[in-house]
């Protein structure tokens, strides 16, 4: 995809975002205009900025078609193909441990990300990769949980327990 | 004049305690480390490492933040001269001149002098501020609705005027962030709004930090891996107390051209749009100008190299000025800052300096510390702080990843704001690629409630006429910032005029 296509379906998604903004105010029944004895409504200041919204992106897109902006006159791709691999496999490793937070827990998760970013993207050595690892877990174990007193999701309650035993041990003896 | 020699004597005490000591130290570390590193700057730092500072006081937290701050726009000029890209935005210009210089041989003496420049900005600039702060807090005081909101549309007009980025994008971003600050219930009729998709998570509005560890963290390091392809190169740097006293001979040679800049840079840092980047751009062009040899500037002339370190400096300390006293960030690091104090449960703006002097004055007082403290680190680690450049982005974007998801779920306990931090991430780099600026949405998403608020209150006071906002007789100050906002805001179009006029004549 070129920069070109990209700035036109931006600004595209950007009027029907806008657009679909007032409609939410519209929708949720909020007064847009003056409300006697009350003052302006509460939809005044969502839907005339994301009129605004809508308004800005529709000259972006006249000034598209008259290519006035440089993005419009790039034929360049959107994302250079030699970089595009990095970028994509950061962003999906990224999902993927906020996703598998919620089963496996912070910590096995982050360690999964860390593990796999350091060692197959980074072609780090193992014994590196596994000091970071640990050193990460450790550090937001003491910094959140410990200092902060902060419960990161734990996940599944079979991966809670063993965090319970943990937690109990430094109760008891740290306390 | 006593009495803030008083506040400020306190505010030094304050900043010797072991704690807070300890947070200058630490934050200028910080500083330091995130500004060398490419593409992380102040306002990535702060944003990242916000979460963090629950762990102490809010004084010991700003603290902490403000010498981050600081310490970042020392860090920036170190990879702007030993790897010719600069550590941060602000550190832009520090390229022209200290990346010649390092190839000529000369890279220990473009650090020092970016060191030394850096600390005479600090020290002028945060005289400056001593002097400027409680008389504007004090007018102030006296501001009502319509004076805030008059300032804040001045704040984004600085933006679409001199902000340089393409016009109808700066105004769209602007408004996505007032919109996203809309989102949850309404303060005034307690009526939920723009609950997308009958979410009930979006009742408690977006906080400002999702979007800002989104767009500071997550969408700046796609960019930074998309930029560099994680992959960087750097020359050698080692510096010795020898070459520091041969190099203090030097310091007359560009002293002149620093300390103008640094007046320069702290004025142009107070404005929201303008800041640290504009100002050290600002500041090479004027030592270019007043310099008695120009062409050997972008050669490796040592005054190129201090002029723009000088003025960023100023220009972090300059962006604090309107923020502690109006309550209007400077720049998107003070932004994050304001949004900061708020969930610290202070009230930004002029009533802090009645209410919390400790707060001010502590803070105020340990800029004066950082200042010595960041020389001191820097002149003394540079060569450190060179071999930490060398450390692959292949470990540090994994673990800033990491930093941003424990740190948005810790300050807001719900996985739900970690996803919306990741697609506003997402859709915050894919905007900025097709050159929407992200700035004025996270300083917008801050001010938005604050704005809205004062807009309405004062058209309830006013029983709606708008003409309230520009009534002489009434609000003369909030008609002057209007005034200075519409003029702002055609700056752009009449420059563009006269650069076809110009054209015209040309051909």
């Amino acid at each position: 995809m070129s920069t070109r296509t990209a700035e036109l379906l931006a600004s595209i998604a950007l009027i029907v975002f806008s657009l679909g903004l007032m409609w939410t105010v519209h929708t949720d029944g909020l007064k847009i205009g003056w409300v006697p004895e009350r003052g302006p409504g509460s939809g005044v200041w969502p839907f005339w900025l994301s009129l605004g919204m809508a308004l800005t992106s529709l000259w972006t897109l006249v000034r598209w078609f008259r290519r006035t902006t440089p993005e419009s006159r790039n034929e360049a791709p959107y994302i250079e193909s030699d970089r595009f691999g990095l970028v994509a496999i950061s962003f999906i490793a990224l999902t993927a441990m906020i996703f598998l937070v919620a089963i496996v827990g912070t910590y096995i998760s982050i360690a999964l990300f860390l593990g796999f970013y350091m060692r197959f993207v980074g072609k780090h050595s193992w014994p590196m990769t596994s000091a970071t690892v640990l050193g990460a877990v450790i550090s937001i174990y003491f910094l959140f949980e410990w200092q902060l007193s902060k419960y990161l999701p734990k996940g599944l309650p079979m991966f809670e327990d063993g965090f319970l035993w943990l937690d109990n041990f430094r109760w008891e003896y740290f306390m | 004049m006593f009495e803030i020699a008083d506040l400020l004597a306190a505010g030094l005490i304050q900043s010797f305690e072991p704690l807070n000591f300890a947070m200058i130290l630490a934050g200028c570390m910080a500083g330091l480390f995130i500004g060398a590193m490419p593409g992380l700057g102040s306002v990535n730092g702060v944003a990242i490492l916000l979460p963090v500072t629950f762990l102490v006081p809010p004084t010991a937290a700003i603290i902490f933040l403000a010498a981050l701050y600081y310490g970042a726009m020392y860090g920036g000029a170190i990879s702007s001269i030993t790897l010719g890209i600069p550590g941060a935005s602000t550190a832009v210009a520090t390229v022209f001149d200290g990346r010649p210089m390092a190839q000529k041989g000369k890279a220990n003496q473009a650090m020092m002098a970016a060191a030394i420049a850096s600390f005479i900005g600090g020290t002028i600039s945060i005289i400056l501020f001593t002097l400027f702060a409680p008389p504007l807090a004090e007018v102030a005081l006296k501001f009502g609705p319509q004076e805030e909101f008059a300032l804040m549309i001045l704040a984004f007009a600085t933006f679409i005027g001199l902000g340089g980025d393409d016009i109808p994008k700066t105004i769209f971003s602007i408004l996505l962030g007032l919109v996203m600050a809309a989102v949850g219930f309404d303060i005034i009729s307690g009526k939920p709004r723009l609950i997308f998709f009958d979410m009930v998570e979006f009742q408690r509005g977006i906080g400002f930090l999702v979007l800002a560890i989104g767009i500071y963290g997550i969408g700046e390091m796609l960019w930074t891996l998309e930029q560099t392809g994680g992959k960087i190169k750097f020359d050698r740097v080692s510096a010795t107390w020898a070459e520091l006293k041969k190099h203090l001979g030097e310091i007359k040679k560009y002293l002149p051209t620093t300390s103008l800049s640094s007046v320069l840079g702290f004025f142009v840092g107070t404005l929201p749009a303008a800041g640290a980047t504009p100002a050290s751009l600002m500041a090479y062009g004027l030592a270019k100008t007043f310099s008695k040899d120009p062409d050997s500037f972008g050669k490796g002339n040592i005054s190129g190299v201090a002029a723009p370190e000088a003025a960023n400096n100023a220009a972090s300390t300059g962006s604090m000025l309107p923020m502690i006293t109006l309550g209007i960030p400077g720049s998107p690091t003070t932004a994050i800052l304001l949004g900061g104090m708020i969930i610290w449960g202070l009230r930004p703006g002029p009533l802090l300096f009645a209410n919390n002097p400790d707060f001010v004055w502590g803070l105020i007082g340990s800029m004066y510390v950082a200042n010595f403290v960041t020389v001191a680190l820097n002149l003394a680690l540079i060569p450190l702080f060179v071999r930490v450049l060398a450390m692959p982005f292949t470990i540090l974007t994994p673990i800033i990843f990491i930093l941003c998801f424990v740190g948005v779920f810790a300050t807001t306990d719900r996985m739900f704001d970690v996803w919306l931090m990741l697609v506003l991430g997402l859709g915050g780099y894919l905007l900025r690629k097709l050159n929407y600026p992200v700035a004025p949405a996270v300083l917008a998403i801050v001010l938005g409630p604050l704005a809205e608020r004062s807009m309405r209150q004062s058209l309830i006071g006013s029983q709606g006429d708008v003409t309230t906002f520009i009534s002489i007789s009434e609000h003369p100050i909030s008609l002057g910032c209007i005034v200075i906002a519409v003029v702002l805001m055609l700056y752009p179009v009449w420059s563009n005029y006269r650069r076809k006029i110009a054209n015209k004549t040309a051909f």
